[in-house]
């Protein structure tokens, strides 16, 4: 007889059931694709559809962090006023000459900081993350109309414009190539690490996890620290893609990274989900933004279609297994 | 002993709210004039009907994010029937805006009774799917103060006994869900499902259902809002109380409304909504930017919270908090 091997996870059923969803979302968005080549002529257009990656890069890298968050049963809805606080600091610094690489630095450090905010009110004191980070969402944004009020910050060195603006290799921008890293990270550090196996169990059964020896709040706090240092470098990105600062930046960004990652398949209640899945969430999100821009649809319509995915794509196998039963 | 409890908590709130009016006084006496205060409180009181709505969603464990987007769909619904047929009876509008309110809020209910599907999702969804409906039904365009008629206008700026009619409405609506969650089985089905789903389904009630009536209540009163919101300001058009919904949430948190569910009272939301507003109508008396409103609001919010958690906080399970901070 042969040792038997024991599974460290649950083979058949979740793994069937998450690999069915990411295939779903996956020919929704092949489906687009083609809809779109079909609906316009300037689709199929290489620089075009470069162009139409910057409509889910920034979003996307928040979204990767905010997956594992979720799946850990926290949210971050702060993380579009950290992207406005970190903007407003990297401008405030910019006007007196700060280099690119300081300005690099300054805002990954608010991200960070403004993390670890949400973390200590969290982890520390165990006030419920909702209401936490909807009160930070208030105060960080408050902080940079308090700096900024009805003015702009402009006046970026020329050097920091790379990060929003550049390109690596032909069509393919920094910022692309970023994602495309940062998935790659977040992917290995979620499916292959025991760290990422953690943040399932916690997910799953906080207390149960807890007397297993894994440190929940270390484990939370190290979480909402990555969610600010993504925010951080989505503003660098953002900041230096649009040259300049205003308080209102990122305006409900939260919930369009939220409405990535739950269409992706992480559940909201925590203790599933996958990267994959927010990855091709993404380019859900911006390929259908980009086709409807393409036929010169209104942005609040876009914004019906995408409210509508996020409810369908989780209503219709609920009204599809209350079918077969 | 509960409900002692939560009488000294908004015992607190009350006399933050006074400590607040006595640092205002001190810069700008005038404010705490009785005049001024009904203005004050005329001003809040779309906040604190809707308040008063998120409330009983968030006592049923839930949350409504797509009141705003209600409020204005149904604002612009209203209006835009005004300007096709102004002839209209008032008490037709004021139903519309209710119906259409409480259909809203009823689909939201369903999809959480009968789908399963998490509230924050759905009402996200229904969010921008509100709002985008507004854009299409309008196409972006405004309604304006003169394509309305005065009757239409007039009616929540009406004076009653020294007070205007939608001041008088925040009061009935205060006065009716008082009674209705003390004194009604579906009242204390609210607090019951929030408090213990699992002891509420034992006792034979519905949780899904209770939930289903929290989001048409919340519905009904956005759509209620919806009318008198833009007969007020004369005005309808796609981003009216854009971004609204996170002050209810804030009006109810302050309030010492438990995100957890089942703790709260009529009397938090509402001293929540008027702590805001006190700070919102304050600001520019005392010299203050109001581009302060935003991160005082949000320091409330976070301090207001830290407060009623410590609050809750004495009774427990001791073995798992030692297992949680070694010593």
């Amino acid at each position: 007889m042969t040792a038997r091997i024991i599974p460290d996870r649950l083979q058949s059923p979740l793994q069937r059931r998450l690999k069915s969803w990411e295939t779903l979302l996956l020919a929704v968005a092949v489906a687009i694709f083609i809809f779109n080549s079909f609906a316009s002529e300037y689709f199929l257009n290489a620089w075009n559809l470069s162009d139409a990656t910057f409509n889910f890069t920034e979003k996307a890298m928040i979204a990767f962090a905010m997956a594992l968050l979720i799946i850990a049963g926290e949210i971050d809805l702060s993380v579009a006023a950290i992207i406005a606080l970190a903007s407003t600091a990297m401008g405030a610094a910019a006007q007196i000459g700060a280099s690119p690489s300081v300005l690099v630095l300054i805002g990954l450090g608010t991200g960070l900081a403004c993390g670890a905010f949400n973390a200590v009110l969290v982890t520390v004191m165990g006030l419920p993350s909702i209401v936490v980070t909807i009160g930070t969402m208030s105060l960080f944004r408050g902080i940079s109309y308090i700096v900024l009020g009805d003015t702009a910050y402009g006046g970026y060195p020329a050097g920091f414009a790379f990060f929003g603006q550049g390109y690596v290799w032909w069509v393919i921008s920094f910022e692309f190539v970023l994602f495309a890293i940062l998935a790659v990270i977040f992917g290995v550090l979620l499916h292959l690490t025991s760290f990422g196996r953690t943040v399932y169990a916690i997910g799953n059964n906080p207390t149960g996890a807890l007397f297993s020896g894994i440190r929940v709040a270390r484990v939370k706090f190290i979480l909402f620290l990555l969610t600010g240092l993504m925010s951080g470098i989505a503003a660098i990105c953002l900041t230096s893609r649009l040259g300049s600062t205003r308080p209102s930046i990122a305006f409900g960004m939260e919930l369009e990274v939220v409405t990535m990652v739950v269409l992706g398949g992480v559940s909201i209640l925590g203790g599933s989900g996958s990267i994959p899945g927010v990855v091709i969430a993404a380019f859900v999100m911006g390929l259908v933004t980009f086709g409807l821009g393409l036929l010169n649809v209104p942005g609040i319509v876009m914004s019906i279609v995408i409210g509508a995915l996020l409810i369908g794509v989780i209503a219709l196998p609920r009204i599809w297994a209350m079918r077969r039963l | 002993m509960i409900k002692t409890f939560l009488r000294a908590r908004e015992a607190i709130l009350a006399g933050a709210i006074l400590l607040l009016l006595a640092l205002i006084a001190i810069r700008f006496a005038g404010f705490i004039a009785p005049a001024n205060l009904a203005n004050v409180f005329n001003d809040t009181a779309p906040l604190i009907i809707l308040a008063i709505g998120q409330m009983i969603v968030i006592l049923t464990r839930c949350i409504d994010l797509s009141v705003a987007a209600n409020l204005a769909l149904t604002g612009m619904v209203v209006a835009m029937m005004n300007v096709a047929a102004p002839g209209l009876p008032l008490i037709f509008t004021i139903t519309v805006a209710i119906g259409l309110g409480t259909t809203l809020g009823m689909f939201n209910g369903l999809m959480v009774w009968k789908l399963g599907i998490p509230p924050i999702v759905v009402t996200l969804g229904t969010m921008t799917i509100f709002r985008g409906t507004i854009f299409l039904l309008s196409d972006g365009k405004w309604v304006n103060s003169h394509e309305m008629s005065a009757a239409f206008k007039a009616f929540p700026r009406a004076m009653i006994l020294g007070l205007p009619v939608l001041s008088w409405i925040a009061i009935a609506t205060i006065l009716l869900f008082t009674l209705i969650l003390s004194r009604t089985t579906l009242g204390r089905a609210f607090f019951a499902v929030g408090g213990n789903p699992h002891a509420a389904v034992y006792a034979g009630i519905n949780v899904g259902r209770t939930q289903f009536w929290a989001f048409t209540i919340s519905g009904a009163l956005a759509g209620l809002t919806g009318y008198l919101w833009v007969a007020r300001y004369a005005v309808a058009y796609v981003d009216i109380a854009l971004g609204f919904e996170l002050d209810v949430v804030a009006a109810c948190v302050i309030g010492g409304i438990a995100i957890a569910g089942g703790v709260g009272s009529v009397g938090g939301a509402v001293l929540g909504a008027l702590f805001l507003g006190i700070i919102k109508n304050a600001l520019p008396v005392v010299n203050i930017s109001p581009f302060w409103q935003l991160s005082i609001s949000g320091a409330a919010i976070i301090i207001a919270v830290a407060l009623n958690a410590r609050a809750a906080r004495t009774k427990g399970r001791i073995i798992l908090k030692r297992a949680e901070h070694p010593a």
